[in-house]
């Protein structure tokens, strides 16, 4: 990572820093471009800073701006509707950009530090293998810069663009410039807001008219160096008639300091696209004692703008200390499907506050939601969902059913479904059920000679089989160990 | 009744601020809970960014003006008193515009252990009992509607039932609001104390002339170890009426607390239950119905909140919407850490009859304790088209036939009902309230 020298440096301009804080625009942008890492804190100065590293045009810049003084009018008064207890964060006291030490970027495998490869390994990713061995292409994100990414020629070839959305920006600024921002605005939320005045990298896809994605499309999210929070943005345009299917998967180092993760997703089917976004987060839940952990304050969010249009969430969520996320479908286009697959565990102490928001504006549309929460040990789960019928969404069907899966007497589940209908003719549905594990399953494994830990991530892989197996393979095989791995210590 | 503070003053009853008003004869504690509720209320009402509040807005009604008790002769209008007869004995307590009317009223001999006495009655011959039940279980410090009701409250009832004392005959509380060239206000108090092993029906009826008034009853009903209370509400007011109503409960081991809740009636209301499980083995049941249309607000807010295990709740509610109408339901059950064994089951079901109704649901489950179950439905929708289809099959009107099966729907809920005459009485309002909706069923 970043070395001493150019910590130092840094941290010599901070006295300098705090001036322009204090002084906006007196001496201008002074911080070295050639810095790895922008100075701690979060002022315009920064957001110029982000913006020029990237070489962004003018547009660019003056959004974050906006996003930014929109941010700064909200007073640092974070959303506090959810069911969510963690330390007021000091949004001065991070890095709002670190690239790796490599500079110019890669063209291959080849050219990308051994070093960084060295580290996918150890966290059991090897790139060049799966991509290979899996077909997977994988736009690597190691710390907001892309730095490696494969399989391009191919899907370039079909007119498919999969590429950081920095090269995106300057490559195809009109599309970039078109759907940035269209489905979540600027000023959504605080979270959303924040992301879209300091984002660094993320992913762009842009699926062309009538083409299917032959393979699925996969980023490796990384949090790395100390003390940096993460502002990805993904934006997926799936073209008239397209498909895509995408794959996002999240692991980080053990870490003590809490780290925020305030990524934005962005989706976009026109007439008769299906996008599907799988998702398995896996980051560090904080110890046992709920020291460290990750922030994960996500907004997703997909627009079925098209006729015909399908956007399907499917999420395992495993880790983080905190969860906030909603991936979201508005269905704007007439007969315009939306889905949510859910599988939220916690466990020690951690905390989910998740759920999705089905907004029907189309005739005949329909979403389903499916969401299923484990919590153990000192964990709370929460789902909080919308479903919001809008007066001309004739026809309209939804069917929500959530169940939590309680394990151990000192955990939480809660269900807030919001349904909210201006429709007669649609019909809405809501199912919720909270149980305990069952004893008589448990005692029938362990009489059968499983051990009490296989046994309880059996019966949790039952309950949630049916989120399961709307995940891709090469996710569901990884999920479903995932699920045993994050309840090990909760029975006994 | 004692007399009370007649301040024929028109105000508008917010923005308080916490200075006591003593009204004349007013025990001492009873101005500092109304001081405390006024400092409550100085912050103003619930806004819609209040989570409970999100589907109700007060705004609109908060800039009314509302005229407190004025001086006048209890009377009401024959065809009210008529029109809330039950064809059973029942012991029967009146209160027009607010106020208690001895003369309407009709309560027969109690057996001993059971005392009905109006709030200031009591308060005379019992005051220390009635101030230690007053804002036991309708906390002003955290619930608006509480608030106003103990800011501006006077007047009520007090029913009492000692150890294994049982009324055989239901009380029928009966409040009535007559037309008025000014918009009046209401906050009665009920306190009912139902003693180990004792049984109590009440019967709640709410009916007005036309016009605009503010209705804000508050009841807390203290149900002991092993008692039954059964309560039956009918809120059947005028259109241009608000009601803000609080029932908040308490059981002990082993008592029961049914309710069946029938509201037809006011432009906005909201019918809120706040349920406290103190004991095992304790039973809840609230049904709820409701059947409105034009642009009628009926908002249906509960909390039961499980404190201990081995308990049950059971919570249907079925609503029918018409015109523009827009109905709530907002159903919480929480249990609590270490609250095993709990049962709790909630259903809510909207019916829509037109474009321009809205049903908003949010029902939640909070749960701390993992040896549970604990389920909860919701649902929306039209008139299934198959039922309809049946119906006309067998040579029965398309109005006749929606009437037919919204009457079905919603007579799910009066048949929780138990008693046959009390039945009756309810199916006879619902189906005036049909009647009135006319529109889409007719």
């Amino acid at each position: 990572m970043a070395e001493t020298p150019v910590l130092t440096r840094a941290e010599e301009n901070a006295a300098q820093i705090d001036a322009l804080v204090n002084e906006k625009y007196r001496y201008g942008f002074v911080t070295d471009i050639d810095s790895d890492f922008a100075p701690k804190g979060l002022n315009e100065d920064i957001v110029r800073f982000i913006s020029a590293k990237k070489n962004e045009p003018e547009w660019l810049l003056e959004w974050r701006l906006k996003a930014f003084r929109f941010w700064l009018s909200l007073g640092e008064d974070e959303p506090g509707w959810a069911n969510l207890r963690y330390p007021k964060i000091d949004y001065q006291d991070a890095y709002y950009y670190a690239a790796p030490k490599q500079a110019a970027g890669p063209k291959s495998l080849d050219e990308v530090d051994p070093e960084l490869l060295k580290t996918y390994e150890k966290l059991g990713i090897p790139l060049a293998e799966r991509a290979a061995l899996a077909g997977v292409a994988v736009d690597a994100v190691f710390d907001s810069v892309s730095v490696a990414t494969t399989f391009k020629d191919k899907l370039a070839a079909m007119g498919i663009i999969f590429c950081s959305i920095s090269e995106a920006v300057r490559e195809h600024p009109e599309l970039v410039r078109r759907y940035l921002g269209s489905v979540v605005p600027y000023g959504d939320n605080f979270f959303a807001t924040l992301n879209s005045a300091v984002f660094t990298d993320g992913s762009f896809v842009y699926v062309p008219k009538g083409t299917r994605c032959p393979m699925e499309l996969s980023t490796y999210f990384r949090i790395n160096a100390a003390k940096t929070g993460q502002f990805e943005r993904t934006l997926i345009i799936a073209d008239e008639g397209s498909y895509v299917s995408y794959l996002e998967g999240c692991t980080a180092p053990m870490r003590d300091e809490n780290q925020l993760h305030a990524a934005v997703v962005e989706l976009v089917a026109l007439d008769d696209a299906e996008i599907k976004y799988s998702t398995v987060q896996n980051w560090y839940p904080g110890d046992a004692d709920g020291k460290g952990g990750i922030y994960n304050f996500v907004t997703k969010r997909g627009a079925c703008r098209g006729r015909n249009s399908k956007i399907s969430w499917t999420q395992v969520e495993t880790g983080s200390a905190i969860t906030w996320k909603y991936p979201s479908c508005i269905l704007q286009g007439d007969n315009s499907v939306g889905e949510f697959y859910s599988i939220a565990v916690t466990n020690n102490f951690q905390q989910a506050d998740t759920g999705t928001k089905m907004i029907h504006i189309g005739k005949n549309t329909s979403s389903r939601i499916i969401s299923k929460g484990i919590s153990a040990g000192r964990s709370s789960a929460t789902y909080r969902g919308l479903v919001r019928i809008q007066a001309g969404a004739e026809g309209a069907r939804n069917h929500t059913q959530c169940d939590s899966l309680l394990i151990g007497a000192k955990c939480a589940a809660h269900t807030v479904p919001y349904i909210e209908s201006r429709n007669p003719s649609a019909r809405v549905e809501h199912e919720a059920t909270t149980s305990k594990i069952s004893e008589d399953q448990l005692f029938y494994c362990r009489s059968r000679g499983i051990a009490q830990e296989d046994a309880v991530a059996l019966i949790v892989n039952g309950f949630c089989r049916e989120v399961l197996q709307a995940l891709p393979m090469e996710f569901a095989v990884e999920a479903q160990k995932l699920v045993g791995v994050s309840l090990e210590g909760s029975v006994g | 009744m004692a007399a009370l503070a007649r301040k024929p003053a028109t105000t508008i009853p917010f923005g308080y601020g916490a200075e006591a008003v003593a009204r004349p004869n007013e025990p001492a504690w009873l101005t500092s809970k109304r001081a405390a509720a006024r400092a409550v209320l100085a912050a103003g009402l619930p806004s819609p960014r209040v989570e409970s509040w999100k589907y109700t807005n007060l705004q609109a009604f908060a800039t009314q003006a509302f005229a407190m008790l004025s001086d006048g002769p209890a009377d009401a209008p024959l065809a009210l008193l008529k029109q809330t007869t039950i064809d059973r004995p029942s012991h029967r307590v009146v209160f027009v515009d607010g106020r208690f009317a001895p003369a309407l009223s009709n309560v027969g001999a109690v057996p001993s252990g059971v005392t009905i006495r109006s709030l200031d009655d009591a308060i005379s011959s019992d005051e220390f009992v009635v101030a230690r039940r007053f804002g036991a279980l309708a906390d002003a410090s955290s619930n608006a509607i509480a608030a106003l009701n103990a800011a501006h409250g006077s007047g009520g009832v007090v029913i009492a039932l000692a150890r294994g004392a049982s009324l055989t005959e239901p009380v029928h509380l009966v409040f009535i609001a007559t037309a008025s060239d000014r918009a009046m206000a209401f906050h009665p108090r009920v306190l009912i104390e139902a003693g180990e092993g004792s049984a109590l029906t009440l019967i709640e009826s709410h009916v007005s002339e036309a016009g605009a008034y503010w209705s804000n009853p508050v009841a807390e009903i203290a149900v002991a170890r092993d008692a039954t209370v059964r309560h039956w509400t009918l809120q059947d007011q005028a259109r241009d009426a608000t009601h803000l109503a609080l029932n908040a409960v308490s059981l002990a081991q082993g008592a029961r607390y049914e309710s069946v809740l029938l509201a037809i009636g006011a432009g906005l209301a909201r019918h809120e239950f706040d349920v406290a499980i103190e004991g095992e083995h304790a039973e809840v049941s609230l049904d709820g119905g409701y059947l409105i249309g034009g642009t009628q607000h009926s908002d249906h807010t509960t909390r039961i909140v499980h404190k201990v295990g081995h308990a049950s709740t059971r919570e249907v509610y079925k609503g029918v919407l018409d015109g523009r109408a827009r109905g709530v339901f907002q159903g919480t059950i929480v249990v609590e850490p270490g609250a095993d064994k709990t049962d709790a089951h909630q259903l809510s079901r909207t019916l829509m009859l037109s474009v321009g109704a809205e049903a908003d649901a949010k029902p939640e489950l909070m749960i701390y304790a993992d040896d549970v179950k604990c389920s909860h439905g919701a649902s929306s929708g039209a008139l299934d088209p198959a039922q309809l289809f049946y119906l006309r099959s067998r040579g029965i009107g398309e109005a006749a036939a929606r009437a037919l099966l919204v009457e079905g729907f919603i007579a799910e809920t009066i048949e929780r009902i138990a008693d046959e005459k009390v039945r009756a009485y309810f199916t006879r309002a619902a189906g005036d309230g049909l009647r009135a909706h006319g529109g889409a069923l007719s």
